[in-house]
């Protein structure tokens, strides 16, 4: 399929325009938290750029515990159903279910 | 006594009887002919209690009908429809019929104004669903349905016994306030709790939801958990323990989405997760809190539905549905790609989306009733929430690595339905108010001020900012082939397991008791018959002679000492 047809992020360059208006939008908020006067209800969030920080930070936590736990529970695909169970199941599945 | 007025249930279960005995586009008129009656129906009936009943000594009340059930039963009209349009393919007389059955379940269960009614349809609604599971007619999904009944059946027993204690406790069976006071009020909590997916009671649903047929799941998402999430609402506001609980909700899922393959399985989590929300808010038990929990519920069925439905389209077309398997799909499906990520984005909870304003009311109500711990995990959690479910699930099925697969769209009926949902997302999110007139306290609260709208968009940008970051240098768990151990390990391992153990335990002291004694059993018999045969020693029999002379000699002995 030499030939196929060129889909949108086939192109690096527009993965790279949708990533570089990624961080001109994170800058463009950043920079508004200063001009934008905010109603507080905690003070906390008084804390300079609270809600970006605590939104970058938690996501990167969030990632390594579960990368942490990938190593405590991760089993194979089969763990439950032992390999004779799942052929059957297989050649069952498909539009089977879809039909009368 | 019986009126004019009609229980939404009927229209839906004589439906399902009609559904049953025709087939082709008959049957599918049929099925989207009773939400649209039963929402003019719903529409005439004005607030009440209806078809009351005497049953021995209490009162039920079938149809009651106030402004918290009226939301509910609106939603569950829309969400059926929607559902209704998304299965109209189908050619599958069981798994149709089961759906109809199962939105009129719901429907009964939350016009129910009597415990026993409500008792009655909770049961229906386990037993309708299950169908749904074992439609998909493969030996996981019959393993995964068994599991899931389990889980409901047992919830209905809970409720069973708490509804007759409390009928015991205040003699009535009238469904209102319950709280946490007595036996009976733990056990329906326990009840609910099961059907609300509480941490470690929650398994059924990420077990058995992913296992159901592409159609089935769409139902399933809508009904069960509302309802729970209704009779909650009910029964137990502003029970403090709710917000921890939900809180707890709220968090501990999102973990195991961003290391789950299975696509409608991270949907799963992300469902409990936004149950959490609502559970916070019912806990907290304001005003605002309350309904921003009705809130969420109603956007939740919408944007949850429009995610299940293009991952169920994903599945339909491609037959898969890990993530590991899946990529690159945008190319030629950009309208189902376009569909998901309007989805993901409500669920997520961007401005202008409508899971924005709903949010942000139970937030708000976490600031003002000073739970600010709670308000750092519910933040944490629309953090993660966006991450697992707002970029994930469309990355990794429509862009990450190309996987070659070049499906087309799904049938027309799936994408008509998906299309319904996203407009809904889009027009509860730019007009709020449409919905919120119809909440069950009025309230003046306005989400889409500067503070809110600045708030939510930082802490979501920076979110995607991580996950870019995080792929970018290679840290973010790849899509992998496996199942993760969870709560379900206990009862799908740990005590099989045990047992069988403990049955090789007992088998091992069999064999073992059958080998010694094999062994030793003819030396035993040897020296028994040696010494109490008949010739033996110890079977002798003496004379009495002999016996007076011993005695004798022994006197003589005691003699001879007291002597000395």
């Amino acid at each position: 399929m030499k030939t196929e047809k060129q889909y949108l992020f086939d192109n690096p360059k527009n993965i790279k325009r949708v990533l570089h208006g990624l961080y001109i939008c994170c800058a463009l908020l950043v920079v508004l938290d200063f001009v934008i006067n905010r109603k507080v209800y905690h003070s906390w969030e008084n804390l300079w750029a609270f809600y970006p920080i605590y939104g970058f930070v938690g996501c990167v936590v969030l990632v390594f515990v579960a990368r942490w736990m990938r190593v405590l529970l991760m089993r194979d695909e089969d763990y439950y159903d032992p390999p004779e169970s799942t052929e059957v199941s297989e050649s069952s599945e498909g539009d089977k279910h879809v039909r009368d | 006594m019986f009126g004019t007025e009609m229980a939404p249930f009927v229209i839906f279960f004589v439906a399902a009887l009609l559904a049953a005995v025709t087939h082709g586009w008959l049957r599918g008129a049929i099925m989207l002919a009773a939400p649209i009656l039963g929402a003019i129906n719903l529409w005439m009936t004005s607030e009440g209690s209806y078809w009351g009943v005497s049953l021995l000594d209490f009162e039920l009340n079938i149809l009651r009908v106030d402004r918290l059930a009226i939301l509910f039963g609106y939603l569950f009209h829309l969400a059926a429809f929607i559902a209704i349009v998304y299965s109209l393919h189908l050619r599958d007389r069981m798994q149709q019929t089961a759906s109809m059955l199962y939105a009129g379940s719901a429907l009964g269960a939350v016009f129910a104004g009597d415990l026993l009614t409500l008792f009655v349809f909770w049961e229906l609604l386990a037993i309708t669903s299950v169908f749904l599971i074992w439609a998909r007619r493969t030996t996981q999904s019959y393993h995964a349905g068994m599991r899931y009944l389990l889980f409901q059946v047992i919830s209905g027993l809970l409720l069973l016994g708490g509804i007759i204690a409390y009928a015991h406790f205040s003699g009535s069976i009238v469904f209102d306030e319950i709280g946490l006071s007595g036996l009976h009020g733990w056990l329906i909590f326990i009840a609910l709790g099961i059907k609300c997916g509480f941490p470690f009671l929650h398994n059924w649903l990420t077990d058995g939801y992913p296992e159901a047929t592409p159609t089935g799941t769409v139902f399933l998402s809508a009904f069960t958990t509302k309802v729970a999430i209704y009779a909650l609402a009910r029964g137990y506001p502003g029970t403090e323990l709710l917000v921890y609980i939900g809180a707890a909700m709220t968090c501990f899922p999102i973990f195991f989405a961003v290391i789950e393959n299975d696509l409608r399985r991270v949907l799963a989590y992300s469902l409990i997760n936004q149950l959490g929300f609502m559970v916070v808010g019912i806990g907290i038990g304001t005003a605002l809190a309350i309904n921003g929990a009705v809130a969420h519920a109603f956007n939740d069925v919408i944007f949850k539905g429009l995610l299940f439905m293009s991952m169920g389209a994903v599945l339909h077309v491609t037959g898969k549905i890990n993530g590991s398997e899946l990529g690159g799909l945008y190319k030629t499906m950009p309208k189902t790609t376009i569909l998901c990520i309007i989805g993901a984005a409500s669920i997520s909870a961007f401005p202008l989306f409508s899971g924005f304003v709903s949010k942000s009311m139970i937030m708000s109500a976490a600031l003002n009733n000073d739970h600010t711990w709670v308000w750092l995990m519910l933040l944490f959690a629309s953090a993660g929430v966006f991450h697992h479910a707002g970029i994930k699930i469309p990355y990794f099925a429509f862009f990450a690595h190309d996987s070659g697969i070049r499906a087309k769209e799904p049938p027309l009926n799936m994408l008509l339905a998906m299309t319904i949902a996203a407009t809904l997302c889009i027009t509860i999110g730019i007009f709020p108010d449409l919905l919120y007139q119809l909440l069950p306290y009025d309230m003046d609260y306005n989400p889409y001020d500067a503070t809110h709208v600045l708030a939510q968009t930082q802490l979501l940008f920076f979110s995607a900012l991580a996950f870019v970051w995080l792929n970018l240098y290679k840290m973010y768990p790849p899509e992998l082939k496996s199942v993760n151990l969870e709560v379900d390990w206990l009862y799908r391992r740990l005590i099989p397991r045990t047992l069988q153990r403990l049955a090789d335990v007992k088998d091992v002291c069999v064999q073992q008791m059958s080998r010694v004694s094999a062994r030793h059993l003819p030396q035993l018999t040897n020296y028994l018959s040696k010494y109490y045969a008949p010739q033996g020693i110890l079977a002798k029999t003496s004379s009495t002679g002999t016996a007076v002379m011993w005695i004798m000699l022994m006197l003589l002995a005691y003699l001879l000492i007291s002597l000395y």
